[in-house]
């Protein structure tokens, strides 16, 4: 674990993976809805349902919660000593890995919300 | 200053006085509006706990002086009040009301209603499971203590089939059938109302509805099915030579027709022109002369060339199928 976390730390977060934790959150968002309209409109029920389902969503929960632990990591790269006059790469990469970090703790609030219902209630009316 | 304190009274009581046993979710009479009221009781008193403290707190962060406390502490009450206490609220409010938006479980055996809304008004027709159909109009019966399937549709434009004290409210979409699966717990008379806007009398497309015993329910529903009772007479002629049998249909009496409501067990009803009037025969006799004075964009014609007398005809010829 110690191991692991410090090759995350290695990595280096950008405007890319700072965009990582959404995307999977629009991709199971998409795919439930789509997969609930297919699926209610051929079968009538919910096929696969719930192992795939719940599959899939605990996928995407460990990619949010991964995502978010590296820029947790990253988050807490010391920042330049003051004066804070103009932007360097440090602020740069701490700004990006604090927003990372709340956008991953919102996607999976999000995915959590969309994957209840599925769950709980698995009827097509 | 007294004029405002008045009119912050006198509000609120306007409000109550909208609320009555026929009509509303907070006097429920079937399984579903009582879970509503349920869930919008838990709101509404979290609602005020969470505004209360909301309040206090900004009374305090007022009154405190600057400094009062540290950066690191403020930023972790951000924290948890803004970010995980109200997330954990919220999902635990999701989970507790899933369980309530199941649908009811439906039977091939149990009673199914179909209702069309038309501009102005509410075609009825009872499918029970094994039994020919039954048409009606404008009053919808139901039995207690049964499941009921409302199959929902429209034949002009979007309406809304709302009982209150029964259910929520679901919408009537042409060339689509909508399922509410209720049912209803205590017997009595109620009220429904159009909850879409559908044209000039939208506010006045409303309906009866009576929730009965199972055993009254049944035997009600076996005599809808005979023919009208039909007494020959001025008021027959009258409705022939009117041409208003091209619209409403009397089983039995009149070819069938579905422009207007039907109109075989007329008499039998407790209101008129879709839960508008009381049913005497003084609103029914000036409803069919001028139907479009109690509605406005009605699609009857009106019938100015009728006497007193024979609107007085017509009205005691209808009121008579009972
Ligand atoms: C062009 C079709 C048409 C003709 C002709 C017509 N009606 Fe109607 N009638 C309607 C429609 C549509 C309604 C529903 C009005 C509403 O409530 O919006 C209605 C409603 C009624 C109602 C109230 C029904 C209820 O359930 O409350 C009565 C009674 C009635 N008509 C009687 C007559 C009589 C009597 C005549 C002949 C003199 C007549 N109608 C001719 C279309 C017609
Ligand atoms: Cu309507």
């Amino acid at each position: 674990m110690k191991r692991w976390l410090q090759r995350a730390s290695r990595l280096r977060v950008t405007l890319w993976t700072l965009i990582v934790p959404p995307t999977v959150w629009a991709v199971h968002f998409l795919f439930s809805y789509l997969w609930a309209a297919i699926s209610c409109e051929k079968i009538g029920e919910w096929a696969l349902f719930p192992t795939a389902f719940a599959i899939g969503t605990v996928i995407a929960l460990v990619l949010i919660v991964a995502s978010g632990v590296i820029a947790w990591q990253q988050s807490r790269t010391p920042g330049d000593p003051p004066p804070h006059q103009e932007g360097t790469d440090i602020d740069r990469l701490r700004f990006l890995a604090y927003s990372t970090m709340l956008l991953a703790g919102l996607s999976f609030v999000a995915v959590l919300f969309t994957a209840l219902p599925v769950i709980m209630l698995g009827d097509c009316r | 200053m007294r004029g405002k304190h008045v009119a912050i009274a006198v509000l609120p009581a306007c409000l109550l006085s909208a609320c009555n046993r026929h009509q509303s979710t907070l006097a429920p009479f079937g399984a579903d509006a009582a879970d509503i009221r349920h869930l919008f009781i838990i709101m509404l008193v979290g609602a005020v706990i969470i505004a209360g403290a909301v309040a206090l707190l900004m009374r305090h962060a007022v009154r405190a002086p600057e400094g009062a406390i540290s950066h690191q502490k403020g930023m972790r009450i951000v924290l948890w009040l803004g970010g995980i206490i109200p997330t954990v609220v919220l999902m635990g409010l999701l989970a507790y009301s899933l369980p309530y938006m199941r649908p009811r479980p439906v039977a091939p055996a149990d009673l199914q209603i179909a209702v069309d809304g038309e501009q102005f008004w509410w075609r009825v027709t009872y499918r029970p499971a094994g039994a020919t159909s039954v048409d009606s109009a404008n009053e919808i019966r139901i039995p207690t203590g049964r499941t009921v399937a409302f199959r929902l549709s429209a034949g002009d434009v979007v309406h809304s089939f709302w009982i209150p004290g029964l259910a929520g409210k679901m919408d009537m979409i042409p060339g689509r059938t909508n399922d509410l699966i209720v049912r209803a717990d205590k017997p009595g008379r109620y009220r429904g109302q159009c909850a879409e806007f559908c044209g000039l009398s939208h506010a006045l497309m409303a309906f009866d509805v009576i929730a009965m015993p199972p055993a009254a329910f049944d035997a009600w529903l076996a005599g809808q099915r005979r023919p009208a009772q039909a007494r020959d007479g001025e008021g027959a002629r009258l409705f022939a030579a009117n041409g208003c049998n091209g619209c409403h249909a009397i089983a039995g009496v009149t070819a069938p027709t579905r422009i207007g409501p039907d109109l075989t067990h007329f008499g039998s009803r407790r209101t008129l022109a879709a839960g508008i009037l009381p049913m005497t025969q003084a609103h029914v006799a000036a409803f069919i002369r001028h139907p479009e004075k109690t509605k406005p964009g009605v699609r009857m014609p009106s019938f100015p060339q009728l006497s007193d007398d024979q609107a007085l005809a017509l009205a005691r010829y209808l009121q008579g199928l009972k």
